[in-house]
């Protein structure tokens, strides 16, 4: 199933597919957040937003306005 | 002796880049700024093996060589600049084995620069812990490298990254990645069009927004302007660079590492459980602002107390030791008052930079910055604005210079102007001294002593109005800028004492130091003006106050403070001081005030400073500056001059004048235009005029 990566729920992994973005940002991708990974919601400020992640081992955060234009596919249970 | 060799220290931030500078350093280093920016510029010295000698640079921590930040553009700019004196002889590239694969994009980048390059793999001490094994034999043949194994907290390894940066002509300078691949055809073009030039080295000048100032102009001209490829074009091309290198890296790990996931579960997620919690996060973080608060004011109150009474028994000791004279006098009651107003900060400055300096070493400053994003945002800031506003509890300046990550230009002017909106310590000792005379010390609710809580509600006025200033001005201002933020969140870490003493040290030096030669020029120029005067009333001062004493006036035992008063009151500085007396009349001062505030817009803490100097000329008596004040009438109404109302209109215009140059200087570097720090200096000083006044008004 693909969703974007702001509907994940805490605890929950996924596969980043696509950037619905028309501009990625250079840091994101320099930060490991790179197609092909495996993401992980780790924690969720109040209101879902910094979201906190976990991609392939490199832990950081960005806000649910990005997290919006990343695509990801859930694994199915 | 032969030539120094030139080593760089790179790395991504929060690898410890910082310890293993410290370790092979040791205090031998020195903090400066790069020549025309505010970048921090860390060097120092390593002794090497076989009496080699290396100049060690600590560059500003960075994820890539694509620069997005002036402290970035140091890094780069460096490393493309062969001509440059401090261009490395080697390059050593730090990087964090939990975080390898993220620090080797930093890595293939320096090594594809044809720099020599060794690979220092910090934090082995984890290793086991995290179930983690590296073939190390196997990864320096595939990066065509030396891998030094360290760990700056258990001290190991280090002899042997001596041995190698001694032995850096062996290393290899073959390139890891070919970044022409990901797109032949331009490479090619490029490649014929300046033939001479390293092909990486030209990618990287064309895609950069560096201004190469020492780089040789024309020939950089000219590759500046080669672009058949149009901006968004080349953008796409440093993303493919990007995904081929993590590709490249991605295939060596493969081989090389291997991590146990399910040990690695662990400490951190335990902790961030907690510390970035709905709820509780918010009141740890609330806590853990109250115990440095509490420091600063309760703590360091003893050491302050301490340095007050010897600067007083200093001054009391020169005066009747050396022979009298305009130079005794010059130390006594000019230099060395001065000087105690600026040595009394040393408590609270080192207490603050302990704190703040633990808070970022062990990851905890990020873990604020992701809880409190959401809600700075709201007033237009950034949850990255909450390192600067908590740091500009200490000092605006490196406040404002922390703000450069913040990635959203209109987030970032909003934390720079609201930011001198913050305690910092420089109107501490001035909070200090006037709370002391006009709030009584006593208890209420049996907990609290009235004179905290009064300097806690400066405080937080301070941080109230720069949150409400900063809600104004992101509904008045109209700057459109994209709104991207991304954040690392670094591994907890227990801070390494040896960082946090060196981060103290160096701090509270450099703040005294600056801080104190202004100080000691303001507090001789001010001695002079104060021991001076222009003509008859000045010089005969002491004759007219023996009259006044022999017409009855006053007691002989008041003649020395008479004589005082009047040589002080028709001496330049009395003049100047009766010339401002109208303007701050209002407010509740008197001309001594006067001439103390308009010396503090050179630094705020200059008023006790100048109050010290002011009080002390012609005075004989040991007194600390508190006494003195205390002691001091107001000339019309009567009554002690400082009392409720001028004391709290004192502290009101402290907390929201502008008075410092230092940050203004910053500001206009951070925003390139005089436009902002001006608006700043008129709007908060003419907002803290008013706001005393009233206050001043409705109390007295």
């Amino acid at each position: 199933m693909i969703i974007s990566l702001d509907l994940l729920k805490r605890g929950e992994k996924a596969i980043i597919k696509e950037f619905t973005l028309d501009m990625v940002p250079l840091k994101l991708l320099e930060m490991g957040c790179l197609p092909g990974n495996e993401v992980e919601l780790v924690q969720i400020a109040p209101f879902k937003d910094p979201m906190y992640l976990n991609i392939n081992g490199s832990h950081l955060a960005i806000r649910k306005e990005t997290a919006s234009h990343i695509l990801v596919e859930k694994h199915s249970q | 002796m032969s030539k120094q060799l030139n080593v760089a220290l790179i790395g991504n931030p929060n690898t410890g880049k910082t310890s293993v500078f410290n370790q092979l350093t040791g205090l031998k280093q020195q903090v400066g700024n790069y020549p025309g920016i505010t970048v921090e510029k860390k060097e120092g010295i390593c002794k090497l093996p076989r009496g080699v000698k290396a100049h060690i640079l600590d560059l500003p921590g960075t994820y890539s060589l694509n620069a997005s930040s002036l402290d970035e553009n140091v890094v780069i700019e460096l490393l493309l600049n062969k001509n440059d004196k401090d261009y490395p002889d080697v390059a050593v590239v730090v990087s964090d084995v939990e975080n390898l694969k993220r620090n080797l994009l930093l890595f293939t980048q320096i090594k594809d620069l044809k720099i020599p390059t060794i690979l220092v793999i910090n934090m082995a001490d984890r290793m086991k812990r995290k179930a983690i094994t590296l073939d190390i034999e196997k990864l320096e043949d595939r990066l065509q490298t030396k891998i030094a194994l360290v760990s700056s907290r258990k001290n190991t390894g280090f002899e042997n990254l001596k041995e190698l940066i001694t032995n850096y002509k062996e290393l290899s300078i073959e390139p890891c990645v070919n970044a022409s691949v990901i797109a032949p055809e331009y490479f090619d073009r490029l490649r014929k069009a300046f033939p001479k030039q390293d092909l990486y080295k030209l990618w990287l000048v064309i895609t950069q927004d560096v201004n190469f100032g020492k780089l040789d102009r024309n020939e950089m001209q000219s590759i500046t302007t080669f672009q058949t490829e149009s901006k968004s074009n080349l953008k796409r091309l440093q993303q493919k660079e990007t995904i081929v290198r993590y590709q490249f890296i991605n295939g060596v790990l493969k081989e090389t590492l291997s991590i146990d996931h399910l040990a690695a579960k662990d400490l951190r997620s335990r902790l961030d459980r907690v510390l970035t919690h709905k709820f509780w996060g918010y009141i740890i973080f609330f806590a853990i602002l109250m115990l440095i608060f509490q420091a600063i004011y309760d703590w360091s109150s003893y050491p302050m107390d301490l340095i007050d009474e010897t600067f007083a028994a200093m001054g009391e000791w020169v005066r009747n030791t050396m022979p009298p004279g305009a130079f005794t006098n010059l130390i006594a009651e000019g230099i060395l008052p001065g000087l105690g107003g600026i040595v009394i900060f040393i408590p609270q400055i080192a207490f603050l930079f302990l704190f703040i300096s633990i808070l970022e070493e062990s990851g905890y400053m990020s873990r604020v910055v992701f809880l409190m994003d959401r809600i700075m945002r709201r007033f237009g800031l950034s949850g990255k604005s909450v390192v600067p506003l908590v740091s500009g509890t200490a000092c605006a300046i490196p406040a404002i210079m922390a703000t450069r990550n913040i990635e959203n230009w209109k987030e970032r002017l909003i934390t720079i102007l609201v930011t001198p909106f913050t305690t910092c310590s420089a109107r501490l000792p001035v909070y200090l001294i006037i709370i002391a005379l006009v709030i009584p010390d006593r208890d209420v609710l049996y907990i609290f002593n009235l004179q905290s809580l009064v300097l806690m509600g400066l405080y937080l006025i301070g941080f109230g109005t720069a949150i409400l200033s900063a809600w104004l001005l992101d509904r008045i201002l109209k700057i459109k800028s994209r709104t991207f933020f991304v954040i690392e969140m670094p591994n907890y870490k227990l801070p390494l004492f040896k960082n946090v003493a060196y981060n103290v040290i160096e701090k509270t030096k450099s703040f005294i130091v600056g801080a104190g030669k202004i100080i000691l020029a303001i507090s001789i120029v001010l001695w002079v003006l104060a021991s001076n005067g222009p003509g008859d009333a000045f010089n005969n001062a002491e004759v007219n106050a023996v009259e006044r004493m022999q017409a009855g006036d006053f007691p002989e035992s008041e003649l020395d403070k008479q004589i005082a008063s009047e040589k002080l009151e028709y001496s330049y500085i009395g003049y100047m001081g009766k010339a401002i007396e109208p303007v701050v009349r209002p407010l509740g001062y008197d001309w001594k005030i006067g001439i103390a505030i308009v010396s503090s817009f050179a630094a705020r803490e200059v008023f006790v400073g100048t109050l010290a100097t002011i009080y002390s000329v012609g005075s004989d008596e040991e007194e600390t500056i508190k006494n003195r004040m205390a002691g001091e009438v107001n000339p019309i109404l009567g009554g002690p001059l400082f009392n409720l109302a001028s004391g709290i209109s004192l502290l009101l215009f402290y907390a929201f004048a502008m008075q410092c140059m230092s940050t203004l200087a910053i500001v206009k570097r951070e925003t390139n235009t005089w436009k902002w720090p001006l608006l700043q200096l008129v709007i908060m000083s003419g907002f803290a005029y008013v706001v005393a006044l009233i206050a001043y008004q409705l109390i007295i």
